[in-house]
């Protein structure tokens, strides 16, 4: 199999694997594919201390989901004194990384409005509520996975899939239900935690979760409740908007302003 | 490159040269970041996109001239702070690097 068929069947199976490409230097255009799980095709960037070192930064890169440009030697060295008497080989690692996952918990009306615009930003979308006459797929047919089944089962399972790429949406308003469920969302490293309810909803929410043991001030500051970006939303959709938007914000570590009113790169 | 994939594959099962440009690094202000590409056939048929539309026609004349061995495979550069004159500039004013090859790998 060809490197690119590799490459290709690698991509659509949503399997982890870089691309690590020297595109300046000596052996230019060289190639070599990286992934945590399998030998690799065989294929040297020509040098195989440089291909230890290219492979075990691809590694990390592929972790975090980044792609990017670095700067080696022509037999792997990296430190600015090795690298002042060596011709430079440029490297480009791109990382394929599996999508990053919403869990929504609450089969309610806002849920298939939110994983409709989960999937458009890319999210593998599970839905999961106890209630077997709501989680069901017809409901749904948008999300990856629907799962009649209570939060902490669920979290004790597969939470630790769960990192900073990853997102919790808590939607029903049922302490029986979201408590668990924020229990369980905050044993795991998700990035962003959005909790559905009024201001008067979350503080009761947050009496009963310190009865239920939790209150870590850090903790507690991890909950987006309520969930949302401040901008007018109404219907279902609108709402999914909002909660998308604040998602995207809390990553890029932006506040959510007009662009007219802010200054400085677009684009950081 | 994802969405690359079936149109590389039709190429290349019919013997159609192709080239390939990929984002590999973005300064300042760019819409789309690394590992944006796009592919270009030999008959200039043209695939995916590297930029908000900014610098597509200037790629595609660079992946032609790489499939016609008047340029050999490499990195070029647009941006608004670049040196040479005529080159094509980013509305938003940043700065982007592609990587173009043959894509015969």
């Amino acid at each position: 199999m060809s490197l690119s068929a590799e490459l290709a069947s690698r991509i659509r199976d949503g399997v982890p694997v870089a691309l690590a490409t020297v595109i300046s230097g000596p052996g230019i255009g060289s190639k070599m594919l990286v992934a945590p799980d399998s030998d690799p095709a065989p294929a040297s960037l020509g040098d195989s201390e440089l291909d230890r070192v290219v492979r075990r930064d691809a590694l990390a890169e592929l972790e975090a989901g980044r792609s990017g440009v670095r700067h080696y030697g022509t037999a792997g060295q990296t430190t600015p004194e090795d690298l002042a008497d060596t011709d430079i080989v440029t490297v480009f690692v791109e990382s394929w990384a599996p999508p990053p996952q919403m869990w929504i918990f609450g089969a309610v009306d806002f849920t298939a409005a939110l994983a409709r615009v989960a999937k458009i930003l890319g999210f593998r979308v599970l839905v999961c509520d106890a209630r077997e006459i709501f989680a069901t797929g017809r409901r749904f047919p948008m999300a990856d996975e629907v799962r009649v089944a209570w939060p902490g089962p669920v979290f004790a399972e597969r939470g630790s899939e769960l990192g900073s790429r990853d997102v919790v949406c808590i939607l029903t308003h049922d302490p029986k239900f979201d408590i668990p469920a924020v229990k369980g969302a905050l044993a795991t490293s998700a990035g962003y935690i959005g909790v559905m309810g009024s201001r008067r909803t979350h503080a009761h929410r947050l009496e009963r979760l310190g009865e239920a043991g939790v209150d870590d001030p850090a903790d507690l500051a991890r909950l987006m409740s309520p969930v949302g970006l401040d901008i007018g939303a109404r219907t279902p959709e609108e709402t999914a908007i909002s909660i998308c938007a604040e998602i995207i914000s809390s990553r890029t570590g932006r506040e959510a302003r007009p662009l007219r009113d802010t200054e400085g790169p677009i684009h950081r | 490159m994802r969405e690359l994939l079936d149109d590389l594959d039709r190429w290349r099962s019919a013997g159609v040269r192709v080239a390939l440009a990929r984002v590999v690094d973005v300064e300042g202000s760019g819409p789309r970041g690394p590992g944006a590409a796009m592919a270009v056939s030999e008959h200039g048929e043209v695939v995916g996109s590297v930029s908000g539309g900014c610098v597509e026609g200037a790629v595609v004349t660079e992946s032609l001239a790489v499939l016609a061995g008047d340029r050999e495979p490499g990195v070029i550069t647009f941006g608004y702070s670049d040196d040479e004159a005529f080159a094509v500039g980013l509305t938003c004013g940043g700065t982007i690097r592609l990587f173009v090859e043959e894509f015969d790998w």
